[in-house]
């Protein structure tokens, strides 16, 4: 550019590129654009939308290619996200992992925390030596988390589809959740609140209130938002047998979660392949038989529902079951009676007394621990979970040290998403807003 | 060493470790020298001089049992058995099967694996309809056999998963696409070889997903470093992660 002269910028006049003309539309008048196009003898027409496009569900790029309003193509293009958490946790301790698997997808920060955590316990083989309480504990929080990230989704999706009322209800009730959150772990998102080997400290007497409000709150919000979305005409219109994806597809394309159960299979593996006690609780799976992001929507607001009543059974658990949420084994617990002290949260003065003034080999175990970690003997395993978006698996390898060899996590919004093609091609392109926000993918958990 | 004392016997058995014979253990490569990153004579702990070995490629007997573990004929029998059954070439296709923690693992010979994934699909008695997907390992000390590809499937109809370890070296780096039998495997077909560089052959696009188009390496093998950049924090200067003490 340094060497043209210079003239002046017209932002309407077409760029010429080895593709073709390329028009470039950032605000600005839409008929001189239109003008501009028509000229042009290209029927078909390619449309960039995203990475940074307020309807495309966080950093995601859609390329389509359309004739008039309806897609022949829709293509995918992600990793604009892509933060090399896998990487990172192979140069950490096996207790540091949760902190760094929690931000992968954001909206479901428990979930991926537990399913690390499984993973872990399965190759430690401690699995059935989690005490009952850190595992109650464990369910209360990824069904709160459930909810939470189920609201999100329903929320986002009516601001995709330009309803604001559905977007600003949706944020209003997380934010109860994400209050829950904050009672209990301190924080409100990312919270590394799942560990190996159990969760990092109990459920004071202030969580539990917070928990109970949430119950009393939610059932009358939970039908609010239904009053308002149900059979609303406009919301009828836009996502009735819109985005068609039935059994055959969801299987080859390998889609579990939501989605799949609008086919009308109950596959959920809080049923199936039960982990962290679910087959003691009593739910039910949510299924739609019409395969489109109506069900889908239908889907998560019954989801949202069965979430209640397990926390309710979890919360009556809690209140008799009593004992230790951390693994009673010295090597690889770590400690979980924290207190709030003059600098913040930490130890407690109990544990701090512990090793400090009575016990060596208390003291040796915590200086281990927290230098070195545990060693986790060498094989691998294989966890998976019911997160809210599908199956989320985790895949951990370990060589006999006190790092992963390697962890990789089969996270369902990434497979999700590539199901975009065979739900958008043929149909509008207004559509494909509607069918991208029914996947509900996190792009946190998408490029991890 | 296998103790004759069941007690001892019991607690290895609980630890895992693999029970072998010393010359066994002795006859594998050198896979990690010393301990806590000493490497110059500045050694005080006595550990410079430790020789890690990798563990042997063990093979577990039959019967396999199942997912709850005993020594009786189970779950994974069943599929093993109907697969063997339906899949000719088994005996060649699978070089050995690992039973551990609750888990199967078929090692299988590459050029096999889309045969055999297709059995598996389809064969009635198997029925494994969805692969959650493949992920890379990469094991620099296991010569001839560097990159592994690792691909877990579930069968909805009989409630099963097993696993499927397909190894290729890393002059070759070739495994046949999974693509044509489990469509699902396109972006996870992409994700292993952005990361590891495994080349799928048969997938219809193999391109990076992650990673941006022109970069260079595979930054999931152990040979790239993790790149981080040295912490100043009030005046101390901490390494980054990989370049820190390593207890392991």
């Amino acid at each position: 550019m340094s060497s043209t002269k210079y003239t002046e910028y017209d932002a309407y006049a077409a760029e010429e590129a080895t593709e073709g003309k390329v028009f470039n539309v950032d605000g600005g008048d839409w008929d001189q654009v239109v003008a501009a196009a028509e000229d042009s003898s290209d029927e078909r027409l390619v449309v960039n939308m995203g990475p940074q496009h307020p309807s495309t569900h966080g950093v995601l790029r859609l390329i389509l290619t359309l004739d008039g309003e309806t897609v022949n193509e829709a293509r995918v293009g992600i990793g604009y996200l892509h933060t090399g958490i896998e990487k990172n946790m192979e140069f950490r301790t096996w207790a540091q992992g949760p902190t760094f698997c929690t931000r992968m997808d954001y909206l479901a920060p428990i979930f991926n925390e537990t399913a690390y955590c499984l993973g872990v316990e399965k190759l430690l083989g401690i699995t059935d030596q989690i005490p009952e309480r850190a595992q109650i504990i464990r369910v209360m929080m990824m069904e709160i988390n459930r909810i939470s990230s189920h609201l999100v989704a329903i929320a986002t999706f009516g601001l995709e589809l330009g309803a604001t009322t559905v977007m600003l209800n949706g944020f209003i009730e997380r934010e109860y959740a994400l209050d829950v959150f904050e009672e209990i772990t301190g924080l409100r998102m990312n919270m590394a609140y799942v560990r190996p080997g159990g969760v990092a400290q109990d459920i004071g007497h202030g969580g539990f209130t917070k928990v109970r409000e949430f119950l009393d709150r939610m059932p009358g919000r939970i039908q609010q938002l239904r009053k308002l979305m149900d059979a609303n005409p406009v919301y009828l219109a836009r996502t009735k047998d819109v985005a068609y994806l039935d059994l055959q597809g969801c299987m080859a394309l390998g889609i579990t979660g939501p989605v799949l159960r609008s086919t009308g299979l109950p596959w959920d593996l809080r049923k199936t392949q039960p982990y962290c006690g679910y087959e003691t609780y009593e739910f039910d799976v949510a299924t739609q038989d019409t395969c489109d992001v109506y069900g889908r929507y239908l889907v998560r607001m019954q989801e949202m529902e069965e979430s209640l009543k397990i926390i309710e059974q979890c919360l009556d658990r809690l209140s008799t079951v009593k004992g230790p949420v951390m693994i009673e084994d010295k090597k690889i617990g770590w400690p979980a009676q924290l207190a709030i002290g003059t600098d913040g949260m930490g130890n407690s003065p109990r544990h701090i007394a512990h090793i400090m003034g009575t016990s060596m080999e208390a003291l040796i175990h915590h200086f281990k621990l927290v230098t070195e970690g545990f060693r986790v003997p060498a094989g691998q395993a294989y966890a998976a979970i019911e997160s809210p978006r599908g199956e989320l698996g985790v895949h951990v390898v370990s060589e006999g040290g006190t790092r992963p060899y390697r962890v990789h996590f089969r996270d369902p919004s990434f497979t999700n998403l590539q199901a975009t093609a065979a739900m958008c091609e043929g149909g509008m392109v207004a559509d494909v807003i509607a069918a991208v926000a029914s996947i509900d993918p996190v792009m946190g958990g998408v490029d991890r | 060493m296998s103790s004759q004392n069941p007690e001892q016997q019991a607690e290895q058995a609980a630890d895992r470790l693999p029970a072998q014979a010393p010359q066994d253990r002795l006859a594998q490569p050198v896979v990690r020298r010393g301990m806590f990153g000493a490497k110059t004579s500045g050694d005080t702990s006595g550990y410079g001089g430790l020789v890690i070995r990798q563990s042997p490629k063990v093979s577990s007997p039959r019967p396999y049992g199942g997912p709850e573990g005993g020594g009786e004929h189970g779950e994974f029998d069943e599929v093993a058995d109907a697969l063997e059954r339906a899949f000719p070439d088994f005996g060649e296709a699978v070089e050995r099967v690992v039973v551990d923690r609750g888990e199967i693992t078929f090692f299988v010979r590459r050029r096999y694996l889309p045969q055999l994934a297709q059995t598996l699909r389809d064969q009635i008695d198997l029925r494994f309809e969805l692969c959650t997907g493949v992920s890379g390992v990469h094991y620099p000390a296991d010569t001839g056999a560097e990159l592994h590809a690792v691909y877990h499937l579930l069968s909805m109809t009989h409630n099963r998963r097993i696993r499927l370890e397909v190894t290729c070296p890393d002059e070759d780096p070739h495994i046949p696409s999974l693509v044509p039998v489990y469509p699902t495997n396109d972006w996870h077909e992409r994700e292993t070889y952005d990361f590891f560089g495994i080349v799928f052959d048969g997938h219809p696009a193999l391109t990076r997903i992650e990673m941006p188009d022109d970069w260079v390496g595979h930054p999931q093998r152990k040979d790239y470093p993790l790149g981080g950049i040295p912490v100043e924090y009030r005046g101390a200067e901490i390494p980054p992660p990989d370049q820190r003490r390593s207890y392991t």
